[in-house]
């Protein structure tokens, strides 16, 4: 058996986009055509299934009237793009974009300069109490929402940083920094010890080896930390909810839940709006998708 | 919520501990940890204030009965002291315990085991069949894989709402199963039917984070391995069971921890997918959320207590299945 097999079986299945190396002859996975369909079918059906409540979204965002989401036949004869107009022009979404993109900015910022020396000290030094150290910075990862709500709420009234940015900032901080430092730690491990070696033999203290040789080689893992720990800020809703009380500084995962109320459901602004705020932060998704599957898993696939 | 897990720390534990005479390594080891210590400070100072302060005060706030009407608060330019007073372990009794204590705590505990357990399943095993089908070589399989993660480029809070349209009374879904001559559910009204489209929803969202770190898992097994094996005459079952499942262990055991507690701490899902109409479905940290924060008066003590039972339990399922986990010789996730 050979390529011939995979290439003609995987022409049938037709449409997908080419990206087989045809010239490269296998041993290893070649199938029978069924068992070749088979695999496509159910890719197929699976992308389907990921694919369409977004797909569904978009669709229902282009129906003008609330409640075209119940028939959606007719969305099709009167499809335009009046949602997305009045949202952009009589929605707060930009007080949201806004509102979102400090807070995200501000949480990355913050979390990766302040958890870069403690990844670096984590990954290359022994010290006393640092399985009690790493320890805590995996069980704070872990906290429930309802564990830190309350007492943050209490104590962040009392300094009134309620329904302030720097108060979700730092409320943000309490989970990045040491998920943060967590997921540097995983990227330090990778460089090899032998530059920190060569770094201290040619005279540069600790601080200078992470400086100067560590930290720009690390730039990858810094990146992955920081696309990661946006992505969370952006999406996070609990403590968004609960802390940002007037309309002009909800973050948009906040925002999104105005439009459906008790009273009054505008479900095709809503769709709007989630199409909108979904096409930019997928679309950076995409772009670092790579790095940041792979920041994630660096620590777990090196054997 | 997030988590990540390293599991290089275990290893290099042989080679970092030379053994010198005392003196020099008191000094040597003062040197490098004067150094450790300096750059683990502002973590350290960050954990202190954001964390550990915030966790003694709501672990104090517990021991007693503060809700919204006896914290202190500002009404205008009035300001109102604190009046809650200290009243022991009574919350504890009383939510584990109490009267009713089956329908406030014992009945969302339950769920939220069979919530947590039955979306990991769903995860791994959904995420595990599609690696495999995305590990062959495959015409397409770069268009698939960039389709397949597409619930997990989206934000969770914008999908969750697209689910909302299509579960929702005369919703897609309904419309589909009725011109098939399907009974049509409540979806959103329902206790049963809530709990399987919650559990559903986030099996949608959580396939994908599976589905990569399980492909990165299997891309990194050795090839020669399964030519070993095929020389050996193993079946496809076989080499599965033996090659595939055994190399995958160690992504596994971390995904599947990681799995565990982001989905015992889901919040989003439940949260948006109901609000709060639907007190059945909800699992212990959006109830907790309930309780403080969703009703009136708002029951602070009440909610501060479930969340340390939460952490309490988090803890101590993570304490076993490390230990579990070092029982098996694995490399350990930290």
């Amino acid at each position: 058996m050979s390529t011939t097999t995979v290439e003609t079986s995987a022409a049938t299945t037709g449409q997908s986009t080419a990206q087989a190396d045809p010239g490269e002859a296998r041993r290893r996975g070649e199938r029978s055509r069924p068992a070749s369909f088979a695999s496509h079918g159910i890719l197929i059906v699976a992308s389907l299934i990921a694919f369409f409540p977004v797909a569904w979204l978009i669709y229902l965002s282009l129906g003008p009237d609330k409640d075209d989401y119940l028939h959606p036949g007719g969305i099709w004869a009167k499809m335009s793009f009046a949602n997305y107009s009045f949202v952009l022009q009589h929605t707060e979404f930009f007080d949201w974009l806004k509102s979102s993109l400090i807070v995200s900015l501000g949480t990355t910022v913050i979390g990766v300069l302040i958890a870069a020396t403690t990844g670096y000290a984590v990954s290359r030094m022994r010290f006393p109490g640092y399985r009690k150290f790493m320890w805590v910075l995996l069980v704070t990862q872990m906290f429930p929402v309802a564990v830190l709500m309350v007492p943050m709420y209490q104590i962040l009234s009392d300094l009134q940083l309620i329904d302030s940015y720097l108060g979700l900032v730092l409320v943000y901080c309490s989970t990045a920094v040491p998920y943060c430092a967590w997921l540097l730690k995983g990227y330090f491990d990778t460089i090899p010890f032998e530059i920190d070696e060569a770094g201290r033999v040619d005279g540069l203290t600790p601080f200078g080896t992470f400086a100067r040789l560590i930290l720009p080689l690390a730039r990858p893992g810094l990146a992955v930390a920081a696309f990661y720990s946006f992505l969370t800020a952006f999406g996070e809703v609990a403590f968004a909810s609960t802390f940002m009380l007037s309309d002009t500084k909800y973050t948009f995962a906040v925002g999104l839940q105005t439009f459906v109320s008790e009273h009054d459901a505008q479900r095709n602004l809503m769709a709007a709006t989630a199409v909108l705020i979904a096409i930019p932060v997928s679309a950076f998704f995409y772009l670092v998708q790579k790095n940041l599957v792979t920041g994630l898993t660096a620590g777990g696939t090196k054997g | 919520m997030t988590v990540a897990i390293d599991r290089a720390t275990g290893k290099r534990h042989g080679d970092r501990a030379p053994r010198p005479g005392l003196g020099q390594r008191l000094k040597h080891s003062y040197q490098k940890n004067w150094y450790a210590y300096a750059m683990i400070t502002p973590v350290a100072v960050v954990l202190g204030v954001l964390v550990l302060y915030p966790l003694v005060y709501g672990l104090y706030l517990t021991l007693t009965d503060a809700n919204s009407l006896n914290t202190a608060r500002t009404i205008g330019v009035n300001h109102i002291d604190a009046t809650y007073k200290f009243i022991g372990l009574d919350n504890y009794k009383d939510i584990l315990f109490g009267p009713t204590a089956y329908d406030r705590f014992w009945s969302h505990f339950i769920w939220t085991i069979v919530w947590t357990a039955l979306c990991v399943a769903l995860h791994y095993t959904i995420g595990l069949g599609l690696a495999l089908l995305l590990n062959q070589k495959l015409r397409g399989r770069t268009f698939y894989r960039l389709v397949l993660i597409l619930p997990w480029a989206v934000p969770t809070f914008v999908t969750v709402f697209g689910w909302r349209f299509m579960l929702a009374d005369g919703g897609i879904v309904n419309l589909a199963l009725d011109a098939l001559h399907l009974p049509s559910p409540d979806w959103l009204e329902d206790t049963f039917w809530q709990r399987f489209a919650a559990i559903m929803v986030n099996t949608w969202c959580g396939v994908p984070f599976m589905m990569i770190s399980l492909l990165g898992g299997l891309q990194s097994i050795d090839a020669s391995l399964y030519e070993a094996a095929e020389m050996d005459g193993a079946t496809a079952w076989q080499r599965f069971r033996y090659v595939t499942l055994p190399g995958l262990r160690s992504v596994s055991s971390t995904v599947v921890l990681l799995g565990i507690i982001w989905t015992f701490n889901q919040f989003a899902v439940i949260f948006l997918l109901f609000g709060n109409t639907a007190p059945d479905a909800q699992i212990l940290v959006t109830w907790a959320y309930y309780l403080g924060f969703g009703q009136q008066p708002r029951d602070f003590a009440q909610s501060a207590a479930y969340g340390i039972l939460l952490l309490a339990i988090l803890i101590v399922f993570t304490s076993f299945y490390r230990r579990w986990l070092n029982r098996n010789e694995q490399q350990l996730a930290i």
